[in-house]
């Protein structure tokens, strides 16, 4: 380094929601962790990491396996003015407990006719591509998004992730952080570089609710969300060289959703391919695509592509599982169609 | 421990007793078509407390300001013992904008923060939410108490066997109650559940477990009192069951053909039973008997004048409260 560069801390996804987790703790003692190991472990995906031995266990709490019982008490503490941030360790594990977060979490706020806030946040692993099947590999986000009530983020990179969590700790309402262990920097799994990057130390945010242009260009839009975004610059980078200029939409929100930003770019290319790492039918590929018909169909150059897990359980074995995922040569491949 | 009040708890149990009597009336007054639940000014389904009054009363008789409640799907007694606003609550169950939730919860959704009530129409689903409010009261160093209530058919979920390990793990200041009312909707207890008392489920928890039997009032408030007190002083949860009464159906217009019990329930009625037994030893009058009762209707009738004064909902306000 030169004394002219100006230094750039680089730190995984993991630390920097760890790192935003810490600051709003010391800024703010109503603010709490609880979840299966997240404390001397730091978090089975490092979500917690070091957060223990600043804090202690009266605020970062270890719990029983037992998702009703703490998610329903993080429910309890935020009705009391408490700002819990309880982490559903996979978030397949939702069916334990989707009663707390589906009918009461989500539901507080509206059936008091809006006397009762729940100001939680429920953060949870998503994604696949290591081989953890069917029970823990899934991503889920579409089902969050589609029970009204509850904010769902869902961050691609560490700046995101900081800035996106500290909005969602000062947030009111409930909000569902949905993280991708492939995007976590882990040093035990698979991880495209762009899991690491530059996070300020200090405390900042990240709006919930806008999308972010993760990449310019002017022949198609690739709206997507999470570890996909990071493929989708990979792809994007890929194909410049082959003179196709992609642009890329990072929703990172998808309660609320941004549509104005999806509107403007499939305005600008004519070209949309949507990817998500969550089942195809019923979910987020479909809602895209059903925001640019309503509005203006005649936007479109091509008909929409979707690419997305279709509709199968995520399998074991290697072969078979990226053989369902959205990997970079299908994105590629998709792009490419759009353009013939 | 509160001092006991006889005449207390029993002028509170008439209070509830002419609250569901005169919902009940209404309930049916305009229903029509008859069958039609989802007709008339109160709409939907309705579960009402008559027969269960001495848990509620005897409960809440030891509660302050600051104390929570979590009740289920049949929470009118407990919310009005707990000092629910009856014109609110009257006003939500005739979903009216003057109403706890501005009519967007209905009897099974009532919430009134400034009391720390809540309900939850999920079975035994309350029962978290309670824990939680006691956390958060351990944490800010208050010595209040968070109730968690349900029936005795809530005590087979695993919400129920999740917050009494959560609790005695955590040492939380929550005493769970469980209304046995004998019928889960039309199914028996004895179909159901593998022991005759759920308050011996507590010993798996390690926590203090006592069945109230006979539905009375002062057996309720007695053990109510060292509950809470413990709680208080920061010595942990606990767990009573109170055999108490369903005196009409499940809900409203439940024909309770599966009931084989019937025959007995007007001679178990919990309120004529502690009159007499008031009157009998000299501290109630046939006199108070009256003007107790027409102290309650004339409230109740407030309430009820009113809800039906209040405005309907606009329907464009169901966009409203989503979010903060």
């Amino acid at each position: 380094m030169t004394a002219t560069e100006t230094p750039t801390r680089r730190i995984t996804t993991a630390k920097a929601m760890a790192e935003a987790i810490g600051l709003e703790m010391r800024a703010n003692p109503d603010v709490f962790v609880m979840g299966e190991d997240v404390g001397a472990y730091g978090g089975i995906f490092g979500s917690t990491t070091d957060l223990f031995g600043e804090f202690g266990a009266d605020r970062v709490i270890d719990t029983p396996i037992s998702e009703t019982g703490f998610i329903g008490a993080g429910i309890g503490a935020a009705v009391e003015g408490l700002r819990p941030v309880v982490e559903l360790m996979f978030v397949d594990f939702y069916g334990v407990c989707m009663d707390q977060i589906s009918n009461h979490m989500a539901k507080i706020h509206y059936e008091s006719g809006g006397a009762v806030k729940v100001p939680m946040v429920l953060m949870s692993a998503t994604g696949a591509g290591y081989s953890d099947a069917a029970q823990h590999s899934q991503c889920l986000w579409g089902t969050f998004a589609h029970l009204p009530g509850m904010k769902v983020v869902v961050p691609s990179n560490p700046y995101d992730a900081k800035g996106l969590m500290a909005s969602a700790i000062r947030d009111d309402n409930p909000v569902v952080y949905l993280f991708h262990k492939g995007a976590q920097g882990l040093v035990w799994m698979e991880k495209n570089p762009r899991s690491i990057g530059h996070v300020p130390e200090e405390a900042f945010t990240v709006p919930i609710g806008e999308a972010a242009i993760a990449r310019e260009g002017s022949d198609v839009t690739i709206v997507t969300l999470s570890l996909s975004v990071q493929h989708s610059l990979d792809v994007a980078e890929q194909l410049e060289g082959e003179g196709i200029s992609v642009e890329i939409v990072d929703l990172r929100s998808l309660v609320p959703l941004d549509r104005q930003t999806v509107l403007d770019s499939v305005a600008k290319t004519g070209k949309l391919l949507v990817v998500d790492e969550d089942y195809k039918s019923f979910g987020l590929t479909g809602e895209i695509a059903a925001i640019v018909a309503e509005t203006d169909p005649t936007m479109l150059k091509k008909p929409v592509k979707r690419l997305a897990v279709p509709d199968v359980p995520i399998p074991y074995a290697r072969s078979l599982e990226y053989g369902i995922l959205p990997t970079r040569e299908r994105i590629a491949e998709a792009v490419k169609d759009l353009m013939a | 421990m509160n001092p006991m009040n006889r005449l207390e708890l029993y002028t509170e149990m008439v209070r509830i007793r002419q609250y569901e009597s005169r919902i009940l009336q209404e309930y049916h007054a305009d229903k029509s078509p008859a069958w039609d639940i989802g007709a008339g000014l109160i709409p939907g389904e309705m579960h009402l407390a008559a027969g269960q009054e001495p848990a509620a009363v005897g409960v809440c008789a030891h509660l302050k300001k600051g104390d929570g409640i979590t009740a289920p799907h049949r929470p009118h007694h407990f919310a009005l013992a707990h000092g629910v606003d009856m014109n609110a609550m009257t006003a939500e169950i005739y979903g009216r904008t003057t109403g706890l939730c501005k009519g967007k919860g209905g009897h099974m959704h009532l919430f009134d923060p400034e009391n720390h009530f809540s309900c939850s129409g999920i079975i035994a689903q309350g029962y978290p939410v309670a824990c939680g409010q006691a956390l958060a009261m351990k944490r800010k160093g208050t010595d209040n108490v968070a109730i968690a209530v349900a029936g005795e058919g809530a005590a087979n979920q695993g919400a129920f066997h999740e917050s009494l390990n959560l609790a005695a793990v955590w040492n939380l200041p929550v005493v769970f109650i469980i209304e046995d009312n004998d019928w889960a909707i039309s199914v028996p207890r004895s179909d159901s559940t593998a022991t005759t008392s759920n308050a011996d489920r507590a010993a798996g928890y390690g926590i203090p477990g006592v069945r109230v039997e006979d539905n009375d009032v002062e057996a309720v408030f007695e053990a109510a009192g060292a509950a809470i007190d413990r709680a208080r002083s920061g010595e942990g949860p606990s767990l009573i069951e109170i055999h108490t009464l369903r005196l009409w159906g499940h809900f409203e217009g439940d024909a309770q053909a599966y009931r084989t019990d019937l025959e007995t329930v007007d001679e178990r009625d919990p309120i004529p039973r502690y009159a007499a037994m008031l009157l009998e030893s000299g501290e109630l009058t046939e006199d108070q008997v009256q003007e107790i009762a027409a102290t309650a209707d004339a409230e109740v009738d407030a309430a009820i004048q009113f809800a039906l004064n209040s405005p309907i909902p606009a329907p464009e306000d169901a966009l409203l409260h989503v979010f903060a």
